[in-house]
């Protein structure tokens, strides 16, 4: 009998080799990161349970991304708090203006394949473009293994999804993630494992499928992993290990459930405003007009993603009245998007660059918005209230859907 | 005995409490927050004791504890729903509120209906029925029994 993916890292770190789906165990963590709205509640409850030291200082990552640059007084005072703790612990990885927490994490190399993750945020689901098994926890329990190194799960079920095929060339894989949370819907995989297989994915760069695994969390999934391959390894700068190499997901082993997709199949959509599993395809949405369109975050603000915006607004003006805001995920992207003459295009077009981070992802800064306006966003979530009021309309889409919406000031088809 | 806030499926965390509330220094100054976009008198009127029952897939979204630690401040006494997201059901148990799935429950309450709860025999009453309510995993009820998390932890210390 095979084993899936999550099964065969779990059984190599806990050494437990009849780990199966349902068994609970306890994993040690290889990294974990904590981010910048959080870390005074990790510290009150880290001292709360008494302990005096980090169990490993070197493994913790402490990033600020959402909150910077600030924009209330108050938000400084996480950074106080995030400085002393920093110090009084002895951390040597802190970020404090370098990017997203989830494209830092992979870029800065803290995750290799095969490692076990725990973040505060929920996208850290995230590293499983990679190959890690990486998770969202609360402040308590991020506490516990700040103190303990080790946390209980249980191992996930997991739905394998099949895609093959040659992708049309106005589909991303933003799409196609979009398509399978309507299909899966938003519970449709609570607690279970999603894994990505087929010839499709092994096709896409890693940007492509860091996209897919950030947003696994969307239908509830525990992770959504990708088979390590030669792309991973170049990506992380390593030679993958025999340990590497077997993570990927036997073809006997127990699925819970299979999806199978045919690349061809799949079109550009968009999830409609407030669910993240309302999918339609674009073609149905033509028209609808627009005041804003983002182009960033954790889930679409990669430099292949600002080259797709950019490729579309070459010599090209963003429509009156719209407003086209790009946040490269990190500043290493917003450097090569420079020197690759991306910022001067998406500039030259109408573009408002703004500094890596979170803030209107998150609702918190850098072009929020009000009543009844409609924004085009390539983020991960477009819950009420996510990007301003509770009565702003949210459209998730792909940069290249994106970028065509800003030229025509509504909502069209991506060429 | 305690009344019925009832919500409907896929309650997220933005919804329970909103992200510009996170920076509120304390759980106290962000309770009166809960649910402001679905029910903006829930806070007001919401009474120790009392508790909130949903359809499926209740605190989807992002990990914000706050949104298992708002509704304990404000004293509900338990989120029974008909499924929970993954992280909000281990937060919630990792502080002491019990998250409880009760695939019936939902159905059969109306919004102010006085229920009332028994945690050790996993039952909930309601219009003169009884609803049976999915065992927690033995390691979580270990947790929830000892008051969460910390006192957990201090357990295992001692």
């Amino acid at each position: 009998m095979g084993a899936t993916l999550i099964e065969k890292l779990i059984r190599h770190r806990t050494g437990n080799e009849s780990a199966k789906a349902g068994d609970i165990v306890t994993v040690r963590a290889d990294r974990v990161m904590v981010h910048d709205i959080f870390i005074p509640f990790v510290k009150d409850k880290f001292e709360e349970m008494g302990f005096q030291k980090i169990w490993d200082p070197e493994k913790m990552v402490l990033i600020y991304d959402h909150l910077v640059p600030a924009s209330q007084v108050d938000d400084t005072r996480h950074f106080r708090i995030g400085d002393e703790f920093a110090e009084r612990y002895g951390l040597t990885h802190v970020h404090r203006s370098d990017g997203v927490c989830h494209q830092l994490m992979t870029e800065k190399g803290y995750v290799k394949p095969g490692d076990i993750v725990f973040g505060t945020d929920s996208h850290t689901t995230t590293y499983g473009c990679v190959g890690a098994f990486s998770t969202g926890i609360g402040y308590t329990e991020m506490a516990s293994v700040l103190g303990t190194g080790k946390l209980w799960l249980r191992v996930p079920e997991t739905i394998r999804v099949n895609i093959n095929g040659t992708l049309p060339k106005n589909v991303q894989s933003k799409d196609v993630i979009l398509r399978i949370l309507g299909d899966l819907k938003s519970d449709g995989a609570t607690y279970k494992s999603l894994e990505f297989a087929g010839d499709t994915v092994e096709r896409m760069s890693v940007a492509s499928r860091m996209t897919m695994s950030n947003m696994a969390v969307e239908c509830g999934a525990k992770c959504g992993l990708f088979a390590p391959d030669e792309k991973t390894a170049a990506y992380c700068g390593i030679t993958l290990d025999d340990f590497q190499q077997s993570l990927y997901g036997d073809d006997d082993a127990v699925y819970e459930k299979v999806l199978d997709y045919r690349a061809e199949d799949f079109v550009p959509v968009m999830a409609c405003p407030s669910q993240v599993d309302k999918i339609r395809p674009i073609s149905d949405l033509v028209g609808t007009k627009i005041d804003q369109v983002f182009i960033g975050s954790c889930t679409n603000g990669r430099l292949e993603d600002l080259a797709a915006a950019a490729s579309v607004l070459k010599g090209q003006k963003v429509a009156p009245f719209v407003k086209l805001i790009v946040t490269p995920a990190s500043k290493q992207i917003y450097q090569d998007a420079m020197k690759a003459g991306y910022v001067e295009t998406l500039m030259e077009a109408g573009a408002m660059i703004t500094h890596p981070g979170c803030g209107l992802c998150c609702g918190r800064a850098g072009g929020i918005l009000t009543d009844d306006e409609v924004v085009v966003a390539t983020n991960n979530r477009n819950f009420l209230g996510r990007m301003g009021t509770s009565k702003v309309q949210i459209y998730l889409a792909s940069p290249l859907a994106a970028a065509s919406c800003a030229v025509a000031g509504e909502i069209v088809e991506p060429c | 005995m305690g009344r019925v806030f009832r919500f409907d499926q896929d309650v997220d965390t933005d919804q329970i409490i909103a992200s510009q509330y996170l920076l509120y220094p304390t759980i106290d100054e962000m309770k009166v927050h809960t649910f402001e976009s679905l029910n903006g008198d829930f806070a007001k009127e919401v009474r120790p004791g009392d508790f909130v029952v949903a359809s499926d897939n209740f605190g989807c979204g992002s990990s914000r504890e706050q949104a298992a630690s708002v509704l304990k401040a404000l004293g509900v006494k338990a989120v029974f729903a008909r499924s929970f997201a993954r992280i909000f059901y281990r937060n919630a148990i990792n502080i002491g509120l019990p998250a409880i799935v009760c695939r019936d429950l939902y159905d059969h309450v109306r919004e102010g209906d006085q229920i009332s709860f028994d945690l050790e025999g996993g039952k909930v009453f309601a219009n003169g029925q009884e609803y049976a309510c999915t065992a927690l995993p033995v390691h979580l009820q270990k947790i929830l029994n000892q008051g969460g998390l910390i006192a957990s932890l201090d357990k295992e210390d001692a």
